[in-house]
């Protein structure tokens, strides 16, 4: 039956195309987890008041999340062809995609982990002052543990985001599901091809909202 | 055991100046609770943060066993800070984490082992009378039993004095009275010396053995809580023994009584400690030929003992009255004999 309502839908294309997907989104969200973090607590500690204060990095952290931010995607992969053929040595494939993507997700989250930052209760951290704790401790065991449902939160708004960019990537050679769905069901009009790889996206991001609600409700004890 | 110089602390901003804590001197003795009361905006709450510089003294001195603590580079005031507890208005748990860790977490920051840090988390937890809760995360707790864990955990690396941030303001009276209580026990049982911030007279009527009274910046008025509520002196201090015996205060309702007749004199005594106990009234009405009309009285317990307030009107010949006054005075007992102004 499914043969008749996918006609042109060759199952391994297929099948190749949702792992390319998942590959390019999960090993992205990892590095938008890192790059994020970084530049949100640096945004965060730098800020007026707050433990590293210095106005010129806050100010210059400020400035790349908001450049990177202002850039659409599609043409900051194009901007990073040499960035990415220099690090990954070629500039097609899904690989090629992930620096860009995580370039291209980073600062997002990076915002999104500042506001987290900022939701913890300014009384917890300086109780763990007040015990004598380095601001390593406070980042470790008092910052983060105290924004994680937000910080969980955020990642899933970036990382279905970021599930759409893999599509857009897609369609300038990253392969995947977007690369599936214009060279194929584009170019050579094959409609259901469209609307399987369409499908196989929703699923991808349903997925992925239901975890990321369900971590964050499981972390908050709030 | 602390010595507090000169402690000053002035807030610059572009628009203006502002002297939060102005010039404050204060001995602390080991042991002792010691109370300071004042008004949202009368600076306690920077003094309390200055004697562990979470904020940052513009000028003077803490000196806290014969360590000045504004003079240390960070590192060491980190060392010293354990020493230190604290615990706030807004309790400040981290909700992230179980009663057990919440508490264990000063001590991880000391560097104690896992399984020591058991034992003594375990030990702090029966002391504040939270067994049970061990591993229920803080939202679960009432408002009494997120102070009783703020408590053990400002507890936790036995620390040389307790700083108290309106730490029961946030807290139902009865609730209040606990939390009260529990320090009380823990400044016997282990010596401990707490310095309390608060805007509640009743909290230092009730705990404290000195008081310094905050207006301003500045240190108006400090000695024994009982010294400090009978003979109050600045007009901020009056309000607060106001506030623990509206009674006392409202002398209107007392005027119908008082006239310019030879016989008849309202007055009011002040009993202190010890002459709170004394059956002074019975005694005066056996001796002297005297009618004793009670009109109204109070009584307030304090650390150092109680203190009450009693006014009378006492009727009886001219020269009788006067014996009487004087023998009440002689007995010790502060007598206030009230006229029309």
């Amino acid at each position: 039956m499914l043969k008749d309502l996918f006609p042109n839908v060759i199952p391994e294309d297929l099948w190749e195309a949702t792992l390319e997907t998942l590959y390019m989104t999960i090993i992205s969200v990892i590095g938008t987890l890192i790059l994020g973090l970084i530049l949100g607590l640096l945004l965060f500690l730098t800020d007026k008041g707050n433990v590293w204060q210095n106005r010129f990095v806050n100010f210059l952290t400020a400035v790349i999340v908001n450049v990177f931010r202002a850039i659409p995607f599609i043409i900051l992969i194009l901007l990073l062809f040499p960035f990415t053929d220099f690090i990954i040595g070629t500039i097609r494939g899904w690989e090629a995609a992930v620096p860009a993507l995580i370039i291209g997700a980073g600062p997002f989250y990076a915002r999104l982990v500042e506001i987290g930052l900022k939701e913890v209760d300014k009384g917890v951290i300086e109780a763990a002052k007040a015990m004598g704790a380095k601001t390593n401790t406070i980042i470790f065991k008092v910052l983060l543990p105290e924004s994680m449902p937000a910080l969980i939160s955020g990642l899933t708004v970036t990382g279905i985001a970021l599930i759409g960019y893999t599509a857009i990537a897609g369609v300038i050679g990253a392969g995947g599901l977007g690369s599936l769905a214009y060279l194929q069901g584009f170019q050579r009009r094959d409609f259901d091809v469209i609307l399987a790889c369409t499908i196989l996206i929703i699923i991808i991001v349903f997925i992925f909202q239901f975890i990321g609600d369900l971590l964050s409700k499981v972390i908050d004890k709030r | 055991m602390i010595q507090i110089k000169n402690l000053s602390k002035l807030y610059q901003t572009k628009k203006q100046k502002v002297q939060a804590v102005d010039n404050v001197s204060l001995n602390i003795e080991p042991g002792e609770i010691f109370g300071v009361i004042g008004y949202s905006g009368a600076g306690k709450s920077t003094f309390v943060r200055l004697i562990n510089r979470l904020e940052e003294p513009s000028d003077g001195s803490v000196v806290i066993h014969d360590k000045d603590i504004t003079k240390m580079p960070s590192h060491q005031l980190r060392k010293k800070r354990q020493k230190i507890g604290m615990i706030f208005q807004h309790f400040n748990l981290l909700w992230s984490r179980t009663v057990f860790d919440n508490i264990a977490f000063p001590l991880e920051i000391a560097g104690v082992s896992k399984a020591k840090r058991k034992e003594k988390v375990l030990e702090l937890i029966h002391l504040v009378g939270l067994s049970g809760k061990e591993y229920a995360y803080p939202s679960q707790l009432s408002g009494g039993q997120k102070q009783r864990v703020g408590i053990a955990r400002a507890l936790a690396n036995d620390p040389e004095v307790l700083l108290c941030d309106e730490a029961t303001s946030a807290l139902d009276p009865e609730t209040t009275d606990d939390i009260l209580d529990l320090l009380v026990s823990i400044n016997k049982k282990l010596g401990l010396t707490i310095i309390l911030i608060t805007h509640e007279m009743h909290v230092i009527q009730k705990i404290c053995h000195r008081v310094a009274v905050m207006e301003n910046g500045k240190v108006v008025e400090n000695g024994e809580v009982l010294n400090v509520f009978v003979r109050p002196q600045s007009k901020t201090t009056k309000r607060f023994v106001q506030q623990l015996n509206p009674l006392e205060h409202e002398k209107d309702k007392l005027y119908n009584f008082i006239n310019d007749r030879e016989d008849s004199e309202v007055v009011k005594l002040h009993f202190i400690g010890n002459h709170a106990r004394r059956a002074l009234i019975s005694e005066i009405a056996k001796k002297f030929d005297v009618e004793i009309n009670i009109l109204q009285g109070s009584i307030a317990p304090t650390q150092e003992g109680a203190y009450g307030t009693l006014f009378v009107e006492i009727n009886g010949e001219k020269a009788v009255l006067t014996n009487t006054i004087q023998y009440i005075q002689d007995s010790g007992v502060e007598v206030e004999v009230l006229k029309h102004a």
